[in-house]
């Protein structure tokens, strides 16, 4: 036990927890919403479908650092909507894990998009059309028909997502900083550990760690969804 | 049961201008695809918003534009079936009968449930996904499945189009089997006489969105004005026969309204009720009895309706008992015979002239 726990030391495993709460909240948070835009661009035609499209990609574009940036300037404590938040809620995200989830959550959230998109644009609306005429309202055709068929693209989306999440370190460490057991993440662990003399093998440790959650992480979202398709095309 | 459709709607090329009511009974929409008849079975279900109407089913308005109404698809209760199956991929045949009784939350119906799926054959496949169907299994389960749903209506959109011939085969006596046991007004698209000539009980002929006749099959196909609709070659009035006895040297004997017909073994018993179409080009017209002659079938009626065709053809409608038949022959024989309305005449049919596929069980 005590080797387990020496292998990376009570800071690395304090980041790798960090970083896997982290991530998951991100996951579970932007899930929905990312669902909702997906299924709006694949489905909807309405006025300024190409800026809210555009908006969602911006974080795939810009700069991780500009996200980080733009993020403190909005959520920031003495920024508008930071302080609106604490004064009305009580919460606080500058400088604070639950700041670090904000952050991975926008970074992620295009990818999920994305992934969702797909799997909503592949479905065929004529289904849909044949469980209306059964009698099915528009929320039974969603729960009863697309949403069992988007179900591996889902996914496929969520776990793109949180590797994303679990990778995040540029807006991460602009918004909210890298301080050991609140915003230290892996990627910002790592990062400190080379800033310190002879702290690469501890920074090698968290790298090969991180090799072996991002790659277990894509393998079980591929047994997943490989196992949800078969259910769902009848093999 | 009474439908009323009238509605008006710009597609990209031409208008569609439809209105008609339909009667009890298999009502078949028929015409070149392009005719505009998808469309009226989408507005009918509400699926498409015509630009004007009204579409009403007993005293139930499903679209009265003018007064802003447009009942929800969900809402109007109708049994879809399209072309190309639509059945859900994720669910096994059983979930997928069960869909529509389970959405609008109607209670088990058993009995309803079994009759179904004795009548469609469906009983060994519940257990399958659509992915493990042929396409006529496919077809079989997708009239199951809006059955299941308790319509008032059931709209059939080509429902054989997308399959072979022998598949077809397959499915036609189902859907005849439909017709008569399942008491439910069907509307039936289709672009093929047979079927129509098979199925239907009332045919509307549309052309390029427009309605060109309407009325019921046997004089619709024994009109020699519908000619341009239905093609010259397809051309051919239908009988009503009850089979009267089935003859040891492989023909059977049917009695119609007047005379008896020979033709080759209809598979039905004696006593039942088929219906029989004669293409025109095979009748023969003979202004005196025929003796001497190989055909078995000699029909003495009168002429009711002549019309001279573009090309060298006449088609002409002899009623003969309650029935119509429809003979093409030359315009040279129909001057050298001196053809005219009223006039008395014989129509020869041979026997074996008349294909399986043209002998359908039927109440006419």
């Amino acid at each position: 036990m005590n080797a387990f726990v020496d292998f990376l030391g009570p800071d690395g495993w304090q980041a790798v927890g960090l970083s896997l709460r982290v991530s998951i909240w991100a996951t579970v948070l932007s899930l929905p919403l990312a669902l909702y835009v997906a299924y709006v661009l694949a489905r909807k035609e309405f006025w300024g479908k190409q800026l809210l499209n555009g908006i969602v990609h911006l974080p795939l574009i810009l700069p991780p650092v500009v996200t980080g940036y733009l993020l403190l300037m909005t959520f920031g404590r003495r920024a508008p909507i930071g302080a609106w938040l604490e004064q009305t809620f009580g919460i606080v995200l500058a400088f604070r894990w639950t700041g670090a989830a904000l952050a991975a959550a926008i970074m992620a959230f295009p990818l999920m998009v994305r992934a969702m998109r797909l799997a909503i644009e592949a479905v065929d609306p004529k289904l849909e059309q044949a469980a209306r005429t059964l009698g099915a309202s528009s929320a039974q055709v969603f729960l009863s028909v697309t949403f069992p068929l988007i179900l591996p693209g889902m996914i496929a989306g969520a776990v793109l997502g949180f590797a994303k999440a679990m990778g995040e370190f540029g807006a991460t460490i602009t918004f909210v900083s890298n301080i050991p057991g609140q915003t230290q993440t892996v990627p910002s662990a790592i990062y400190g550990f080379l800033q310190i003399p002879g702290g690469e093998s501890d920074a090698l440790k968290l790298v090969g760690l991180s090799v072996v959650l991002s790659l277990g992480a894509v393998l079980i979202a591929e047994v997943l969804a490989r196992r949800v398709a078969n259910r769902i095309s009848g093999q | 049961m009474s439908l009323s459709i009238d509605i008006r709607h710009q597609l990209a090329d031409f208008e569609l201008d439809v209105a008609f009511d339909a009667p009890a009974g298999v009502t078949a929409l028929f015409g070149a695809s392009g005719a505009g008849k998808t469309t009226v079975i989408n507005a009918l279900s509400g699926l498409l918003r015509p630009d004007h109407g009204r579409i009403s089913l007993d005293d139930q308005v499903f679209l009265d534009t003018a007064k802003g109404i447009d009942l929800r698809v969900q809402q109007r209760r109708l049994g879809y079936v399209f072309q190309d199956h639509r059945l859900f991929p994720h669910m096994r045949v059983a979930r997928n009968l069960s869909y529509g009784q389970r959405m609008q939350g109607l209670p088990k119906d058993a009995a309803h449930e079994q009759r179904v799926i004795e009548m469609l054959g469906l009983s060994a496949l519940l257990q399958r996904f659509p992915a493990a169907l042929s396409g006529g299994e496919k077809q079989r389960v997708a009239i199951g499945r809006a059955l299941l749903s308790k319509p008032r209506i059931l709209l059939l959109d080509e429902p054989l189009a997308s399959l072979d011939q022998a598949r077809r085969q397959e499915i036609l006596p189902y859907l005849e089997r439909l017709r008569d046991e399942a008491d439910l007004p069907i509307l039936y698209v289709s672009h093929s006489v047979s079927e129509v000539a098979r199925l239907a009980t009332t045919v509307v002929i549309l052309e390029r969105g427009k309605m060109r006749r309407m009325g019921p099959v046997s004089e619709i196909f024994a009109d020699p004005e519908a000619v341009g609709a239905i093609g010259v070659s397809a051309l051919g009035a239908i009988l009503k026969a009850r089979v009267a006895h089935h003859h040891d040297d492989g023909l059977s004997e049917l009695s119609t309204s007047c005379s008896k017909l020979f033709l080759p073994m209809v598979q039905t018993d004696v006593g039942s009720n088929v219906r029989i179409r004669i293409r025109a080009q095979d009748v023969m017209l003979s202004l005196t009895e025929p003796k001497d002659i190989s055909a078995l079938n000699i029909l003495k009626g009168t002429i009711t309706a002549l019309q001279q065709g573009e090309g060298p053809g006449v088609l002409v409608q002899v009623k003969c008992g309650d029935d119509l038949l429809l003979a093409r022959v030359t315009q040279r024989s129909a001057k050298a015979m001196a053809l005219s309305l009223g006039q008395e005449l014989f129509a020869v049919i041979k026997s074996v002239s008349v294909a399986q596929d043209d002998i359908s069980a039927a109440t006419l």
